[in-house]
């Protein structure tokens, strides 16, 4: 191993001795302790809530620590703030970046960098940096503008200007194309090539065995286990991760020969936002007893497309034939009008969108289900509400303390089993669902992925946005890409494989392109 | 000529109260923070400037005076808002309304008194020009220090680290803090700065503009302060147009009135008002543009995470 190529003792770049920190509700780190050598790309691994973002957090100095100890190539140190982290040489690129929209890269990266203010000499400095680890940048321009791979390459080279001895990496590949992960990995390889060590954060297990040297996992807020990722198998990794074994899907082929349920016929929409993606001709059939599923990086049009399908964003009139819901005209029609033809959607946003944070489920299941016999003369029947909230938490596993309890006090996954289940069991024409799994544990992951195929098998028509191409390989009879507000043609999921998606989803090729290289 | 001369000079007088005031709300407003007692301010700024200089008889004191009374009801307002987490539209609206009830409390015993105000400078040569002379040359001495606050503010918003830091507070204090900057101390000083402003241009009211104090003598400047920084979206050049605007139609309404055009008096009043948001409204409509020069988290509270 790198680390110990000289022979001697090397202290360990980094290392961490019960570190403890607690929130009113949660034990975020519990007596956590970690090594990293110089050199050495070293993962943490752990589901949403495990605790590896706070533990990152206390080493940048974002966050502080109630008990512990840290050593930094030996000595003891305590870092109450990110700019002692870099004066140290600690750079950390963030799951949710820490870039400002309205400023230009050389801007961005100014912030972040001591020394004199001059934009013009950073640029150059800029230049040099993303020449050298091969991460195209221009430096002028306004970070708005960039996709979601481009942001992530901003971080980097913030990070790599500082010449930094550790890099934390937190969940750097959710946001990215196959393609560009490939990319990432190289430049990470190079950089621990230097000397430089990386703490490397995340849940995809396949991507951690090629990339790092050691992992140690965790679960809630406890380190679980180390290990050789290279040696122990995916399978042993999430056992480790989880706790148990993995929930594993079931999805038969879809059934042939279902009629069209859902129909976007040439749909094209400028954006209200001066930031945001206009559609164009997007065409798109759902057959009853199928997924559909619609890859693509986050910000080419998804959220506009599902304003305009949900009937948030209603079309004008004269464009009501551009989406058809059983053969309906629906484009013109408003939320409430297309749920009355069948539609039901699982939004993107849980807390903001899918249900209200301060109402019991009961009234939440109210608010989308109230079709089903719920209200007599304008009056709630409170035992149907009830029984029908009692079912979506029967039905769906929800955990929770009972149907009166508030919605913000289930956990993520719980909650979306509720949201999910609420609309499955309204009986659906055509179900949407946006991001279904984001942000949910592995078990309740599964359990959702396995209630969209049951109802796909009672003849609904199911599409689904995701970012996760894993997800929607696993779940997909058919998927389409959406880059820059255009949408590919859907393509059968068995037929084609991520490496295709992800060049669709780079907006790098297209269908036609894609064509001529199968000739 | 005169009388151009004499329009051009009125309307630099009218707009600079605005200019101070709305320079100030927009640095405060750059780093995030929306504080609506820009009248409150200014008012206190007017009121103290009367009093400190008629008692003490030096106008230099009233100025100072001002300035502190601004800064004073600005820290006020960023305990409140920045320490405390309140809401900051509530807490600007209670520190107009403070303002205005204190001054009028204050200014009591000075009603209808007159002062000496400040005058224009005396340099020689170059105020003996022709044409230039009086125009560039014999302003008082306030009045270029508007210039000189504007070509300041536009230095550090734009050419400083200082100035990128508060605009990146302004567009994500999250990220800022994330990378390690004090959001909180930050925005501290630029509403400080803020209410110092706004004193100083209720200093210029009171001293220079009309030296005399009448109560609630700001008259809803400082409201449309707020508003030229918000129609004039947030760039200081029309932030500073923004204010002659209003000026110079304050100043040719006047002369239209003298005139005996038939118009109501009240309808020619609310022009500069009027007319100053029309303009700002119109010119500055672009979305795209508005969105680079906002910034996002403005009015919003920012407790970091500890």
């Amino acid at each position: 191993m790198t680390a110990d190529a000289g022979g001697g003792f090397t202290a360990p770049r980094l290392e961490l001795r019960q570190i403890t920190k607690s929130y009113p509700a949660v034990m975020a780190n519990d007596g956590v302790s970690l090594r990293v050598m110089p050199g050495e790309i070293h993962a943490v691994l752990g589901e949403n809530g495990a605790g590896k973002s706070t533990l990152m957090k206390i080493i940048y100095g974002v966050v502080r620590a109630d008990a512990g100890e840290m050593l930094w190539n030996g000595r003891p140190v305590s870092i109450s703030n990110p700019a002692e982290a870099r004066r140290l040489g600690i750079g950390m690129v963030f799951q949710h970046f820490s870039l400002f929209e309205t400023l230009t890269v050389a801007e961005n990266i100014a912030l972040a960098v001591d020394g004199p203010f001059d934009l013009e000499a950073l640029a150059a400095r800029i230049d040099a940096v993303s020449e050298r680890y091969g991460l195209p940048l221009d430096p002028g321009r306004l970070v708005h503008s960039m996709s979601v791979g481009e942001r992530q390459r901003v971080e980097i080279v913030r990070c790599l200007l500082q010449e930094p001895e550790l890099l934390i990496m937190d969940e750097p590949t959710s946001v990215l194309t196959p393609q560009a992960v490939r990319g990432l990995f190289e430049t990470l390889q190079r950089l621990a090539s230097e000397g430089c060590s990386v703490l490397y954060i995340s849940h995809k297990l396949e991507e951690l065995r090629t990339l790092c040297h050691k992992a140690t996992v965790m679960r809630d807020g406890r380190v679980t286990g180390m290990a050789d990722p290279a040696r122990e198998s995916a399978a042993e990794l999430a056992r480790l991760m989880v706790g148990r074994e993995l929930p594993v899907c079931t999805h038969a082929p879809a059934r042939e020969g279902g009629a069209v349920r859902l129909e976007i016929d040439g749909l094209s929409r400028r954006s209200d936002d001066p930031f945001g993606t206009d559609l164009e001709d997007i065409r798109l059939r759902v057959h009853g007893g199928e997924i559909v599923g619609i890859a693509g990086i986050s910000g080419n049009g998804q959220q506009e497309l599902l304003a305009c399908l949900s009937g948030e964003q209603p079309l004008a009139r004269a464009q009501a034939a551009r989406i058809r819901i059983d053969g309906r005209e629906a484009g013109h029609l408003d939320t409430a009008a297309r749920r009355g033809l069948g539609l039901a959607v699982v939004p993107e946003d849980r807390l903001g969108r899918g249900v209200v944070a301060a109402m019991p489920l009961t009234d939440n299941a109210l608010l989308t289900a109230h079709r089903r016999g719920m209200v007599r003369f304008g009056m709630v029947l409170s035992s149907k509400v009830e029984a029908f909230a009692g079912r979506c938490v029967r039905d769906f596993d929800v955990r929770c303390s009972g149907v009166d309890a508030e919605a913000r006090t289930l956990s993520g996954g719980n909650l979306q089993k509720f949201i999910v289940g609420r609309e499955i069991l309204q009986k659906p024409a055509v179900l949407i669902a946006a991001q279904p799994t984001w942000g949910v544990d592995v078990g309740a992951s599964a359990a959702i992925r396995q209630a969209l195929i049951d109802l796909r098998d009672e003849g609904v028509a199911i599409l689904v946005l995701s970012e996760e191409l894993e997800e929607l390989f696993e779940i997909s009879d058919r998927i389409a890409v959406i880059a820059r507000g255009r949408m590919s043609a859907a393509r059968a999921a068995r037929g084609t494989d991520m490496e295709e998606i992800g060049l669709l989803m780079s907006g790098l090729s297209s269908d036609a392109q894609l064509e001529c290289a199968h000739d | 000529m005169e009388t151009a001369t004499a329009i051009f000079l009125a309307t630099l007088a009218a707009g600079t109260p605005l200019v101070f005031a709305a320079l100030g709300e927009l640095v405060a407003e750059k780093s995030g923070v929306l504080n609506l007692g820009v009248e409150g301010m200014m008012i206190a700024g007017a009121v103290l400037a009367f009093l400190v200089a008629a008692e003490t008889g030096v106008l230099w004191l009233g100025v100072l005076a001002a300035v502190l009374a601004g800064a004073a009801m600005a820290a006020l307002f960023a305990v409140v808002t920045l320490s405390f987490q309140a809401n900051q539209v509530a807490a600007g609206l209670a520190l107009t309304i403070f303002g205005i009830g204190a001054s009028a409390y204050l200014g009591l015993d000075y009603t209808g008194v007159a002062l000496k105000g400040i005058g224009p400078v005396d340099i020689p040569v170059l105020g003996e020009l022709p044409v230039i002379g009086p125009l560039l040359f014999a302003l008082d001495p306030l009045v270029y220090l508007s210039f000189v606050m504007f070509a300041a503010v536009v230095w550090f918003l734009y050419r400083t680290k200082a100035g990128l830091v508060l605009r990146g507070i302004g567009e994500s204090p999250a990220s800022a803090h994330a990378i390690g900057y004090p959001v909180i101390g930050i925005r501290y000083l630029a509403v400080l700065f803020g209410g110092a402003m706004a004193g100083l241009g209720g200093a210029y009211l009171a001293l220079a503009y009309t030296p005399l104090w009448v109560e609630a003598m700001t008259a809803g400047r400082g409201w449309i302060a707020l508003a030229l920084v918000v129609f004039g979206t947030w760039r200081p050049g029309r932030v500073m147009l923004g204010a002659y605007l209003f000026g110079g139609i304050t100043i040719v309404q006047f002369h239209v009135q003298a005139i005996g055009i038939d118009l109501p008096p009240q309808v020619l009043s609310m022009l500069p008002y009027l007319a100053t948001i029309v303009v700002l409204v119109l010119i500055s409509r672009h979305a795209g543009m508005i969105r680079i020069n906002a910034p996002a988290s403005l009015g919003m509270s920012y407790h970091p995470a500890a």
